[in-house]
C-alpha cells in the first residue's frame, strides 16, 4: 500500500511539473519556422522586447522538408519561410491563410519587382523576405581557368572537388540548365536525361550537402560548389580567394517569402512579426548578417556601399534576364521524388 | 490474479507504443495513396514491387554488406580488448571499462562530427601526413569513412557484453583445462571461447542492428553520396512524404533483422551458455 502511495505521489508531482513548465508564463507565443542560418538572432530578441511576444524559433533544411512537416500536422507554426514554387503549391493545397495587408504597414516598402509574382499574383499570401540566384562558387587559386558554365561541373579535372546541393529541385535544375532545358520542364524524357546527367556526374562529386557546404568550401575541403547567391556573399567575405559566378546558361531566380499556415494559433502575432521583419532597419540587419539580398530598397540603401554594389548579391539586369523562377511541379512531383531517390541510391 | 492486475499498465504501454505503431507500419506498407488521407488508401503490393527492383535491392545489399563488415571488425577488435581487460585486477578492470564507456556519455552526433575535423582534407590527420612529406589522402566522404564511423560508434556494444561474460567465467574451468594438459591456445579455443559465445552473440546483434539501419553516419561521413537503407527510409518520411514506401522498406529491414536474431538465438540455444550480459 505504501508503495502505491509513493508511486501515486511521484506521478502527481511529475504531472504538476509538466503542467507548470508547459504553461508557466502567460506571454503569448509565436512559432516561427525558418531556413537554417537565415536570420540575425538579435532581431528575434528585439521583436520580443518590442511586442512582448515570445518567439519559438525552429529551422528546416529544404522546402520539401518544410512541406512534409507542415502537411503531416502535429506542429503548429505561425510564420514559415517557403520559396516561390512551394508557396504556389501550398496555396493550391489550401494550406495558407490570406494575410491582412492592413496589418502589414511596411508592405508598401517592398520593391515593385518583388510584387505580383506568378506564385502569388495578388500578393494575398506572401510577403517577400529574401531573394537571390543560384550559381557556382569556386576557389580562384585552385582552378586553371575561370568557370562560367554549368557544364564545368562535369569537367573531370575537378573530380572529388565538387559539392552539389542535397536537394532534389536544386540539383535537378543544374542538370536541366546544362542540357539547355527549362528548369520547370514537365517532359519526363527531359527529366530522365537530367537524371542520367546527375548519375554521370556522381563519380566527380565529393558530397551532397546542405548548409555545411559553406564551411566545406571556405576551409578548402572542396573547391567548386553550387550555392545560393546569399551564401556566396558570406563565403567570399570569409575567404577572398572564392569567386561566385552565374553560369552563361542562365539560372534559377528565387524568392523566399513569409507566409502564415492555416494551422496558426496566433495570426495577429504572425502579422506583427511579418510587419516587423519587413521594416527597413530590421530587413537591413538581417540582410547584413546573413548576406542574402533584401527585396526592400530602403533596407538595401542602409547597407554598406560595398555590399550594395556587389554583383553577387545584387546582379545586373543582364544576368537577371536569363533566369527562371521555379514553378510548382504539381503531379510530376512524384517523378522528381523518384528521380532524386534513384540518383542518390546510385553507387 | 495479483500479477495480472499489475501487468495492466505494461500491457497498455505495449499496446499503445509497440503494437499499434507496428500495425500501422504494416498497414501503410501494404497500401498506397496520399499518406495523410486514409480514405485514399488502396491495398496492393506496389511498394514491395517497387522495392524489389535493382536500384533498391542493391542499396539493401550494400547496407547489409557494410553492417556485416563493421560487425566483423568490431568483433575482431572487441574480443581481444574484452579479453585483455577481463584479465586485469578488479580495480584496473573497472577503470578500463569506464574509459570505454565515458565517450558514450557524449552525444553520438557530436562524436561523429568530430571525425569530420579529423578526416577532412585540411583535417588533423592530413596535416600530420603532409608535415611528414606525403601527399594528403582523401579520407572523408567514402565507404571507408562510413565504416570507420560505424566501428568507432558501435565498438563498445561489442566489448561490453563479451567482457561481462568473460568476467563471470569460472576460473576453475580454466584451471581444470590446464591441469588436464591443455596449453593456453587449446584452453582458449576449447573452454574460454565457447563459454563466451553468449556474449559474442549479444555483441553481434547489438552492433549489426544499429549498423544496418544507420542513416546519420552515412549521411555525415559518406556525404550523402551513396544511400544506405536507413537513408532511403529517412528520405521517404522527411522529404518526399511517401510513408507507404518508407513503411514497406522498414518492414523489409525488420524482417532482415529478425532473421539474424533468430539465427543467433538458435546458435545460442545450442551452446547453452548463461545469459549474455546486457540483454
Amino acid at each position: 500500500m505504501k508503495k502505491i502511495k509513493s508511486i501515486a505521489m511521484i506521478i502527481i508531482v511529475l504531472s504538476i511539473l509538466i503542467v507548470a513548465t508547459g504553461c508557466g508564463d502567460s506571454k503569448p507565443k509565436l512559432n516561427v519556422y525558418n531556413w537554417g542560418d537565415y536570420i540575425d538572432m538579435d532581431v528575434l530578441d528585439q521583436f520580443e522586447d518590442e511586442y512582448g511576444i515570445e518567439v519559438v524559433y525552429d529551422t528546416f533544411a529544404t522546402n520539401e522538408d518544410l512541406y512534409v512537416k507542415l502537411k503531416q500536422g502535429g506542429s503548429s507554426y505561425d510564420v514559415i519561410f517557403p520559396s516561390d514554387y512551394m508557396i504556389e503549391r501550398m496555396i493550391r493545397e489550401d494550406l495558407l491563410v490570406k494575410i491582412n495587408k492592413d496589418n502589414i504597414t511596411n508592405f508598401q516598402k517592398v520593391g515593385q519587382s518583388f510584387l505580383n509574382l506568378e506564385y502569388d499574383p495578388q500578393n494575398e499570401y506572401a510577403v517577400p523576405y529574401m531573394w537571390g540566384t543560384v550559381g557556382i562558387i569556386y576557389n580562384k587559386t585552385k582552378v586553371s581557368q575561370p568557370l562560367d558554365s554549368w557544364a564545368d561541373l562535369w569537367d573531370p579535372q575537378y573530380e572529388g572537388q565538387i559539392v552539389m546541393y542535397n536537394s532534389q529541385r536544386d540539383s535537378l535544375a543544374v542538370a536541366l540548365l546544362k542540357l539547355g532545358y527549362s528548369i520547370n520542364t514537365r517532359n519526363i524524357d527531359e527529366l530522365e536525361q537530367a537524371k542520367d546527367e546527375l548519375i554521370t556526374q556522381k563519380p566527380l562529386v565529393k558530397a551532397y550537402m546542405g548548409d555545411e557546404v559553406k564551411g566545406a568550401v571556405v576551409s578548402g575541403e572542396a573547391d567548386v560548389a553550387v550555392v545560393y547567391s546569399g551564401d556566396a556573399v558570406t563565403m567570399i567575405a570569409e575567404n577572398p580567394d572564392l569567386e561566385y559566378v552565374v553560369p552563361v546558361e542562365g539560372t534559377n531566380l528565387w524568392f523566399d517569402s513569409m507566409v502564415i499556415p492555416k494551422s496558426t494559433q496566433n495570426q495577429e502575432g504572425a502579422e506583427k512579426f511579418i510587419d516587423f521583419m519587413t521594416r527597413p532597419d530590421i530587413a537591413a540587419k538581417n540582410a547584413e548578417y546573413i548576406g542574402y539580398s533584401s527585396p526592400i530598397p530602403e533596407a538595401v540603401e542602409l547597407l554598406d556601399e560595398e555590399v550594395k554594389n556587389d554583383p553577387t548579391a545584387y546582379p545586373s539586369a543582364e544576368v537577371l534576364e536569363k533566369t527562371e523562377v521555379f514553378k510548382d511541379p504539381m503531379d510530376i512531383i512524384k517523378e522528381y521524388d523518384r528521380i532524386w531517390t534513384e540518383v542518390t541510391s546510385q553507387q | 490474479m495479483k500479477f495480472k492486475r499489475y501487468s495492466i499498465p505494461y500491457s497498455l504501454w505495449l499496446l499503445v507504443f509497440i503494437v499499434i505503431p507496428l500495425v500501422l507500419v504494416v498497414y501503410y506498407a501494404f497500401t498506397t495513396g496520399d499518406s495523410q488521407d486514409f480514405s485514399t488508401f488502396q491495398f496492393n503490393m506496389e511498394n514491395f514491387k517497387r522495392f524489389f527492383t535493382h536500384i533498391y535491392t542493391s542499396v539493401l545489399l550494400r547496407s547489409v554488406n557494410l553492417a556485416l563488415v563493421s560487425t566483423v571488425l568490431c568483433l575482431l577488435l572487441g574480443y581481444p580488448i574484452a579479453f585483455i581487460i577481463s584479465k586485469e585486477k578488479e580495480k584496473t578492470r573497472n577503470i578500463l571499462i569506464l574509459f570505454f564507456v565515458i565517450p558514450m556519455w557524449m552525444n553520438f552526433l557530436l562524436r561523429t562530427y568530430a571525425w569530420l575535423a579529423l578526416l577532412g582534407k585540411n583535417g588533423i590527420i592530413n596535416i600530420i601526413i603532409t608535415k611528414l612529406g606525403f601527399q594528403p589522402l582523401d579520407l572523408l566522404y567514402n565507404d571507408s569513412a562510413v565504416l570507420l564511423g560505424m566501428v568507432y560508434n558501435f565498438l563498445p556494444f561489442m566489448v561490453l557484453p563479451i567482457y561481462s561474460v568473460l568476467v563471470k567465467l569460472d576460473p576453475k574451468l580454466v584451471e581444470a583445462a590446464e591441469d588436464l594438459g591443455a596449453n593456453r591456445i587449446i584452453t582458449f579455443l576449447k573452454v574460454i571461447f565457447p563459454l563466451s559465445l553468449p556474449g559474442v552473440i549479444t555483441g553481434i546483434s547489438m552492433v549489426f542492428i544499429p549498423a544496418v539501419s544507420t542513416f546519420v553516419i552515412s549521411s555525415l561521413l559518406g556525404g550523402n553520396k551513396s544511400n544506405l537503407i536507413g537513408n532511403l527510409i529517412e528520405q521517404q518520411f522527411r522529404y518526399t512524404g511517401d510513408w507507404h514506401f518508407g513503411s514497406a522498406m522498414s518492414i523489409i529491414l525488420m524482417i532482415f533483422i529478425l532473421l539474424t536474431m533468430i539465427f543467433s538465438y538458435k546458435f545460442d540455444k545450442e551452446k547453452e551458455g548463461d545469459g549474455g550480459g546486457l540483454w
